[in-house]
Order: structure tokens, then C-alpha cells, then sequence
């Protein structure tokens, strides 16, 4: 067992470029990327793992199976958007819109790295372009827009792509007559596209305010987790609000906080729970659950 | 004149200020005795007050982004209070968010610019140490932004346009803040103020700290002050998550990064105008700083008047429905990248 741990732990760090304590929640590979990549076929990587809550080895095919939630503790494992979008629709019913958005660098960015190239290995790594999957989809035979941000993608952090892809969701629930659903993790605006992130935050919501004046029902799902920019705008704008158990969700960040108050935050802060329990949240909805809460929020107030 | 808190980039001036300084107090002193200033010590004087706006002139000319992030945040800088005492009158502060509380670092009021009867709201820093505490350096909790927004509809119930000042480092990161709704409060603001049928117009005068600042910026006109910022996040800020630590030369980095300056934002089109300051700085003549915002804010509601309230929204909603900078490309090669 002990050297099982071991393997775990040396593959951990599934991303070189984040905090790797912070992405090791993120199931970055489903089953069959591993066995793409992995070129050692005797080495078993990656089929156990311990879950970060209840600290017991579980079987990886088997959590990921169970949506990604751990089968002994229900602990909710981060997921990248198309695993979201196949957990969420009907299959074969998601139809990927505004693919054709392509990140510039309009700032010229340059931190320790250019920000075209950071783009290129996320877009690498990932093999997607961009922090979102949007599309026209159904959920329990319920026609949708959904709109789902990606974790696994730079933090799913919002730039003008994200920011316009939410934006085109919007509009088209509103041109279409569909409820809107949108699923957010972020770590916020993106700092590499500076003033022009900022202002997704505002183009997003005013896109919202129309919406919300032609009587459209948006379903806001937050998920592990959702803040900064993204939740100061269009995340905390749902008409209903839903939370995954024990998803972050909070304006300033912990460590933020923690350096400005000095003292130490208590347990389950800014967690989903302790947001239901202050008001800020409608439902607590385990992702089991998922499909069945949002079916029925349709039900009572789509169209 | 000469101002205590010393800019790096400043150094050459304030020798020169403490010179001049010396030497009108010199003049002074003769003067008191019957004496008349002698012909050397006029010119001299003269020479100096020259000697001083050419250097001025040429160290605000190229200040750094990092440079104006510290002007922005000098602080003899006129704030939000300032600029109501020297171009509005007849000031009436209404208070409270009629919910949880009063938020001492989001102002808000009716008041009068020249003859145009308005609603103004901005960000309060502080002077002294304790105003400062109470406002909590210009970073609002969610009552503040609640508060403005109840008093913006206010405004536009009674057909009054709206100003707003923005001078904040960011919203309160604090618990209380995040348990009441600091995000929501936020957000929600982005959403109405974008359908408010009244005219907005907003000015950076200071700092433009992210969502904080947004969070009473959603406006017909937007303009900054010369040397204010706004971006995203603060350099430091970015400096600690990009480069891992915040140091002088990080931040200076991070501040070029995320062109944060007024003309930066100009070029990306967020800000509509950029509203000139004094020679040296808003903080070396505050009512020069104030003239010039002043002029800009009554020609911009002026301006606006000419539109029916009703179709602002929609103007509104097209001016940030612009905003963001990507590339299309072909559907066919949009399909595999999916």
C-alpha cells in the first residue's frame, strides 16, 4: 500500500505550470489519456489515488465512474468542462458552439513567461483552446444553453474568450427561448488580458440584465472553485443559485483574507454549506444530483 | 508647496521647491523689515519656479506605470471628498443600504454641478488615520455597493443623472464582506447599473482597483484622471501570484504588464477620454485637477441629456458589449480544436 501511496504521490503534480498542492484535486486525465500516455505500460499509474478528504486509497476507475466523487466519502473531485458536459446532457445531445474564439494577446503580456506561450502549453496539455465548452444541449430531455467553465485550463480563468463565449451563451438562450445554464469554477479574470478581463465582468452581466428582462430563467451552478471576477459578476446572478457540496465560493480568496484580517478563518468559511446557511446560495445539490435539480427547476420556472 | 511625501522621481523637484521655498521666505523677512525683495533675489526665484515646472514637466511626461500607481496613490492626491467640496454645491449625503449598515468608504449624495442637478457616488479613502480606518482605505463592503445602488435607482426614479468618482484599491477582502455578499453585491450592481435609465458617467480619479472599482463603473462615458490606474488587479497583487513574490521590482514589472495606466486603457478602449491633470500632479493643485473634471463631467452629461433616458441601456449594453479582444477562425478549423 505504502508504495502505491508513493506512485500517487511522484504523479501528483499532474500540471508543471499551477501550484501543483492546488491542481492536485483536478482529475486532469480521464482513463483513457492515461493509457495514451503512459509509455511504461508496467507501471500502474495513476489507478489508485487518496482522496484529499477522507485520506483513504480509492480505486480510480471507481471514483471517476461515480462522477468523479470519492464511493467512501462523497468528497467532489474537481472535472475539466467536458467532463462536465457529459455528466450534465443527455448523450450525444451537446452541440459545441463559438469554438471558433481564438485568445490574442491584445496586452502583449509578459510575466515570467509570454502569454501566447502560456496559451500554447495549456492549449498543449489540455488539448482544448480555451477555458469553456459552450452549446446548445438537453438535460433530462429539457432543451438547454449551457455553458461550462474550465478548471483545468488556466484556473478557468476569464479573458474576452471566456467572457465572450458567456457572453454569445446569453444572447442565444435569450434568441433561442432557453433556459441558460452555466457551470463555474474560475480563479476569476484573467490577469494576462488586465483591464479587458475586468470588463467581461460587466459585459457578461449587462448581457444578463436583457436576458433577465425577457423573463429567461438562468440556472447558476457553482462548483469547486468559483471566485474572484466570476463570481462578482455572472456566477452570483442566477435566478436560482446552485452549489456542489463544499465548493469555494467567495469574492477574495482565503490567503487573501487571511493576510488581511491576521487571523486564522473558521472552519467550512466560504465554503457551499456555510453560503446556504448565510443566504447567498438557494440549494446545496450533490453532482449525483445534478441533472434531477436542474430537470426540475426548468419544470417550475422555464418556459 | 513643497510636499512632504517624496516621490523617487521627484527628488530634483523638491530640492528645487525647498530652495524656493527658502527664499520667499527670505523676501518674507526683508519685507517685515521695510525692505524691498532685492532685484537678484526676483530673478533668482524666477529662475527657480521655471527650473522647477521644466522638471516637472519632464519627470510627469514619462512617468512609469509603477510611477503612476504611486502617484495615483500619493496622499496630498485630491479624493473623492475633495473634488465634491471644489466643484459641486450644496452637497446632501444620504446615507445607509437600509439592510446591514453604513459604509463610510462608498459616499454617496445628491448635489449640483453647476446648474445640472445630479446623484453622486464614489470611493472615500480617508485623510487622517482614524477616517482612513473607518473607510477602510477606500476598499467598500457590500453595504457600500448596495447602498449606491439603491441611491442610483433613486436617481433614476427622479430623472437625476449620475457621477461617479472611483478611487479604491479593491473591495474589502474581509470576512464580514464575503459573508454578506461582497461578489453578489458586486454583481448585481454590473447587472442594474447596466439598465439604469438615467445618464452615468464615470471618472478614475485615483485608483481603479478591479472589481471594486467596476462595481460603480458600469457608465455611459468613462474617463480617468491622467495619472490614476485601472486594471484588473494591483500590480502587488499580480506580482505575488505571477512572479511568486511582491518586490519594487516585480511590481514595476507587473505594473508594465497589465497596462494599467490611462492611455493603456484609451488604446483598449475602456476608458472614452483621458482628463488632464496639472503640471506635477492632481496633488500639487487640487483645484486645477478639479477644473478639468469639472469641464469634462458637465460637457459629458450635457452631452447626454440629448438622449431619451430609455435608450441608454441600449447604448450602454453596446459600449461594453464591444470590450474584449479575440480571433475568429474558420469553422472548419474551429471543429478540431473544440
Amino acid at each position: 500500500m505504502v508504495g502505491v501511496f508513493f506512485l500517487y504521490k511522484a504523479n501528483a503534480g499532474i500540471s508543471t505550470e499551477h501550484d501543483p498542492k492546488r491542481m492536485t484535486q483536478v482529475a486532469g486525465r480521464s482513463w483513457t489519456d492515461l493509457k495514451v500516455t503512459t509509455r511504461r505500460a508496467s507501471i500502474p499509474e495513476g489507478l489508485w489515488l487518496g482522496c484529499p478528504s477522507c485520506e483513504k486509497m480509492i480505486y480510480r476507475k471507481r471514483m471517476e465512474a461515480n462522477l468523479h466523487v470519492c464511493p467512501e466519502c462523497s468528497h467532489h473531485f474537481r472535472i475539466g468542462a467536458k467532463e462536465r458536459v457529459r455528466q450534465l446532457t443527455d448523450p450525444d445531445s451537446f452541440e459545441p458552439m463559438f469554438t471558433e474564439l481564438r485568445t490574442s494577446d491584445p496586452l502583449s503580456f509578459v510575466d515570467r513567461k509570454k502569454y501566447p506561450e502560456r496559451m500554447a502549453a495549456e492549449q498543449k496539455r489540455t488539448g482544448q483552446t480555451e477555458a469553456v465548452q459552450a452549446g446548445a444541449a438537453f438535460i433530462k430531455g429539457r432543451a438547454v444553453m449551457l455553458c461550462c467553465l474550465d478548471l483545468t485550463f488556466m484556473m478557468g480563468s476569464m479573458g474576452s474568450v471566456v467572457g465572450e463565449a458567456v457572453t454569445r451563451s446569453i444572447e442565444t438562450a435569450l434568441d433561442r427561448d432557453l433556459p441558460l445554464i452555466i457551470v463555474s469554477c474560475s480563479g476569476g479574470a484573467r490577469m494576462q488580458e488586465s483591464g479587458l478581463s475586468l470588463m467581461q465582468m460587466a459585459k457578461t452581466s449587462a448581457a444578463l440584465a436583457r436576458f433577465d428582462d425577457a423573463s429567461g430563467l438562468f440556472i447558476s451552478v457553482l462548483t469547486d472553485p468559483t471566485t474572484g471576477g466570476v463570481t462578482a459578476s455572472f456566477a452570483m446572478l442566477g435566478d436560482v443559485i446552485l452549489a456542489e457540496p463544499n465548493a469555494l465560493i467567495g469574492f477574495a480568496g482565503p490567503r487573501v483574507i487571511q493576510n488581511t484580517i491576521r487571523q486564522e478563518l473558521p472552519e467550512g468559511f466560504q465554503r457551499a454549506e456555510s453560503l446556504l446557511a448565510g443566504g447567498m446560495v438557494d440549494r446545496v445539490a450533490p453532482r449525483r444530483e445534478l441533472r434531477n435539480e436542474i430537470a426540475r427547476i426548468i419544470d417550475y420556472a422555464g418556459k | 508647496m513643497a510636499t512632504t511625501y517624496q516621490l523617487p522621481f521627484e527628488k530634483s523637484v523638491v530640492e528645487i521647491e525647498a530652495q524656493l521655498e527658502r527664499l520667499g521666505a527670505d523676501v518674507l523677512r526683508a519685507e517685515g523689515d521695510g525692505e524691498p525683495p532685492k532685484k537678484e533675489q526676483t530673478a533668482e526665484i524666477k529662475k527657480l519656479e521655471r527650473e522647477r515646472k521644466r522638471v516637472l514637466k519632464r519627470a510627469y511626461g514619462e512617468l512609469s506605470p509603477w510611477d503612476t500607481v504611486r502617484v495615483a496613490r500619493h496622499p496630498k492626491r485630491p479624493q473623492m471628498r475633495d473634488y465634491i467640496d471644489l466643484i459641486f454645491k450644496d452637497f446632501c449625503e444620504l446615507h445607509g443600504d437600509r439592510r446591514f449598515g453604513e459604509d463610510p468608504a462608498l459616499v454617496t449624495g445628491f448635489a449640483r454641478l453647476g446648474s445640472i442637478k445630479c446623484l453622486v457616488v464614489g470611493h472615500h479613502k480617508g485623510r487622517t488615520t482614524e477616517e482612513k480606518l473607518a473607510c477602510h482605505f477606500g476598499c467598500a463592503h457590500p453595504e457600500g455597493y448596495r447602498k449606491a445602488l439603491a441611491k442610483m435607482k433613486l436617481a433614476e426614479k427622479f430623472g437625476l443623472p449620475i457621477v461617479t468618482l472611483v478611487d479604491t484599491p479593491g473591495a474589502y477582502p474581509g470576512m464580514g464582506a464575503e459573508q454578506r455578499g461582497q461578489a453578489e453585491a458586486i454583481a448585481v450592481n454590473l447587472r442594474e447599473m447596466s439598465r439604469l435609465k438615467t445618464p452615468i458617467v464615470s471618472v478614475i480619479i485615483g485608483e481603479g482597483g478591479s472589481g471594486g472599482a467596476l462595481g460603480i463603473a458600469v457608465a455611459d462615458r468613462v474617463a480617468m484622471l491622467e495619472h490614476a490606474w485601472y486594471s484588473v488587479i494591483s500590480p502587488e497583487g499580480c506580482a505575488a501570484i505571477l512572479w511568486k513574490t511582491a518586490n519594487e521590482e516585480n511590481n514595476q514589472a507587473a505594473a508594465v504588464a497589465l497596462s494599467l495606466t490611462a492611455k493603456d486603457n484609451l488604446r483598449l478602449k475602456i476608458v472614452d477620454a483621458i482628463i488632464a491633470e496639472p503640471v506635477g500632479g492632481a496633488h500639487r493643485d487640487a483645484a486645477g485637477a478639479a477644473e478639468g473634471l469639472r469641464k469634462w463631467l458637465t460637457e459629458r452629461l450635457r452631452e447626454l441629456k440629448r438622449f431619451k433616458p430609455e435608450n441608454l441601456p441600449r447604448r450602454r449594453y453596446e459600449r461594453f458589449r464591444r470590450l474584449g479582444e479575440f480571433e475568429e477562425v474558420a469553422a472548419a478549423e474551429a471543429s478540431d480544436g473544440g
